[in-house]
């Protein structure tokens, strides 16, 4: 087997999670691990991924290369694919990675099993695991033909140093017209500060269920009773209710909080990456089919406009008589 | 501005299951149109409102029952639509669904192809890559906000380290995200009207799929097993009765979280 790893990397860092697949990849002991880093100016990153496991890693360097724009990628990896025979290419999950991935299914007529949460060979071929149906499911998927690829739900791994060496090669870059007719016209710009989340003991996070932007003082009157912080869903966040530093989820922060509660969130399997570590998870949602109840310790069906404030002035109360 | 949207009929979320015997997803009970797509067909809809001419096509591939997902997007504004619907399609998977959709889409020659963010069945948010590979267009996905003009058009969208702006000349593909607009409910005009528009139905043969590239044949992945997902503490649920706010305050006290 020869598994190839897609490396996304942002600035100067290999990501966090390219890191995890790769090492993920190395440990199935399944033949030759190789990486791919695409971009420009991106050489010097390539060596890093030795010790994580990669015994080769691919470098296609080009100017061409330099936004985090998907459909080049296809190229460099396709004409990866073909030439180094490569059987499997696995990703993690990201904006940039599931475009990359599903370009390339298309353009290889190759397999692509997404939200992965384990791999293991079985008898010479791959079996994934991916929970489907917000989780209500296990699904064991497996791959007809080659190539394979994969990509890994966020957050699935960590990345384990193992050590090693890995021998850099460029790689030709040979881009289709298509494939570069998007352009970048302004990257990755942080809008809006706003508090950090991700130390908070407790978080009262606000989806579109509030209804408006003004109805976040709901959620943070509730916050502020509990001592937490405020926390947003992408929805409500692209839509310019709450600022984007209280993001929650795949694109946003990954919080752990000892308390989160859920206020008009529908539990988007984006959103729960971001916060199903919490110890305990409480969700208010006025849909008993919400998906957030499938991963909640005590699911509430109402609408928020009700409980979140008679909620708020329980704990006040609460705080009150034990003071 | 010629736009087609694609639009996918799903199960109804209550009775969402995987069937053990086919392994693939129950499709016989209620459907719906997919949520997310009515922000593709609002954006589509608003595009052409404000360039004050084209027309928006809704496609879809599914079982024939994804007609009534059509006559709602026909309800919503859109002017035709086309389904694609073959029992030899049941069971495609991506590699499947891009080349038969891929097909579809390219025979209308649109200037945009406008996708959701995800289907809620699936929960892939991946296919306009694919679709956008079949047909060799540019393509923007995660779209948040979008312009189009001098025949370009331009997407505003969030990643894991903020916000690009990305620019495509047309022809080309662009998927949206659910916070790009606030999708409007169809009128009684618009249903009423929607029975008397066009809607057409295509079998594989007619766009020249070969059965060997549809369904399960033509699909490159497959389900090997269904297993339970790991156990989670006790879940408690309960209904707002009046006294939602008390139990939550109970609760998070034995918790000693209050
Ligand atoms: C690549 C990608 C990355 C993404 N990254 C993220 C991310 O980082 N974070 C994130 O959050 N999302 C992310 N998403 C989006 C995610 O898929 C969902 O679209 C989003 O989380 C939905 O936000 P929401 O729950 O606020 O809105 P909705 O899905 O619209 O849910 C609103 C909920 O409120 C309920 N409701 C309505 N009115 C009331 C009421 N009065 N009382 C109680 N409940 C009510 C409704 O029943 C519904 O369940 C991403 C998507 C993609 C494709
Ligand atoms: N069978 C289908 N017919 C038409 N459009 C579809 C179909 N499946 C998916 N789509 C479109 O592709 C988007 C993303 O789907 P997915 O990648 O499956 O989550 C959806 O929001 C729809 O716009």
């Amino acid at each position: 087997m020869s598994i190839l790893v897609f490396l996304e990397h942002h600035g100067n860092e290999l990501q966090k999670g390219s890191l995890s697949v790769l090492s993920k990849a190395a440990s199935l002991g399944a033949g030759d691990v190789y990486g791919v880093v695409a971009g420009s100016g991106v050489r010097e990153l390539a060596s890093g991924a030795g010790k994580y496991g990669a015994s080769k890693v691919f470098v296609a360097d080009d100017p061409a290369l330099e936004a985090p724009l998907p459909q080049p990628r296809v190229d460099v990896i396709a004409t990866l694919v073909r030439e180094q025979s490569i059987d499997t290419v696995l990703l993690a999950q990201s904006v940039l990675a599931a475009d990359v991935a599903a370009g390339l299914s298309a353009r290889l007529d190759a397999g692509l099993n997404w939200e992965l949460v384990d791999i293991e060979e079985q008898d010479g071929k791959l079996v994934g695991t991916r929970p489907a149906l917000a989780d209500s499911v296990y699904v064991q998927v497996g791959w007809k033909g080659e190539p394979c690829i994969g990509i890994f739900r966020s957050g699935t791994f960590d990345p384990k140093e193992t050590g090693g060496e890995a021998e850099v090669v460029d790689t030709p870059v040979q881009l289709e017209d298509f494939s570069t007719a998007a352009t970048m016209i302004e990257q990755a710009h942080e809008e809006q500060q706003g508090p950090s989340i991700e130390d908070a003991d407790v978080i009262v996070a606000g989806g579109r269920g509030l209804g408006g932007p003004e109805n976040f003082t709901l959620v943070e009157e509730l916050a502020k009773a509990l001592g937490g912080a405020v926390a947003a869903t992408r929805a409500v966040v692209d839509a310019g209710w709450y600022p984007y530093a209280t993001q929650v989820g795949q694109t946003g922060k990954t919080v752990s909080p000892k308390l989160y509660v859920a206020c008009g969130i529908s539990g988007a399997i984006q959103h729960k990456v971001g916060m199903q570590s919490s110890s305990v998870i409480v969700a208010i949602n006025k849909d008993p089919n919400a998906p957030i109840f499938e991963y909640s310790d005590l699911g509430v069906v109402g609408d928020v406009h009700e409980v979140v404030p008679k909620l708020t002035e329980l704990v006040k109360q609460r705080k009150r008589s034990a003071s | 501005m010629k736009i087609a949207v694609c639009v996918k009929h799903v199960p109804e979320a209550a009775s969402r299951r995987i069937d053990p015997s086919t392994k693939r997803l129950d499709r016989s009970g209620e459907g719906a149109l997919n949520a997310f797509d009515a922000n593709a067909l609002e954006e589509a809809l608003r595009l052409k409102d404000a360039s004050g001419e084209g027309e928006v096509v809704a496609v879809s591939m599914g079982p024939q029952k994804a007609s009534d997902t059509l006559r709602k997007a026909l309800a919503m504004g859109a002017d035709r639509a086309v389904l694609v619907s073959d029992e030899s399609a049941a069971g495609s998977d991506l590699v499947a669904t891009s080349y038969a959709l891929g097909k579809a889409l390219a025979r209308e020659e649109p200037d945009l192809v406008l996708l959701g963010q995800q289907a809620s069945d699936s929960d892939g948010a991946v296919l306009w890559a694919a679709i956008a590979e079949r047909l060799r267009r540019p393509m923007i996905s995660q779209v948040a906000e979008l312009t189009a003009s001098d025949g370009k058009v331009r997407g505003k969208r969030q990643t894991e380290f903020g916000y690009d702006v990305i620019e495509a000349p047309l022809p080309a593909v662009v998927a949206v995200s659910d916070a790009i607009n606030e999708p409007r409910y169809p009128s009684l005009k618009g249903i009423m009207g929607a029975k008397k528009k066009p809607q057409e139905t295509l079998s594989l043969d007619d766009l020249g799929v070969e059965s060997e590239r549809a369904g399960e044949a033509g699909s490159k992945t497959e389900v090997l097993g269904l297993t339970d997902p790991p156990a989670r503490g006790d879940s408690r649920r309960i209904e707002d009765d009046g006294n939602a706010a008390e139990q939550i305050a109970e609760f998070l006290a034995e918790k000693r979280l209050i």
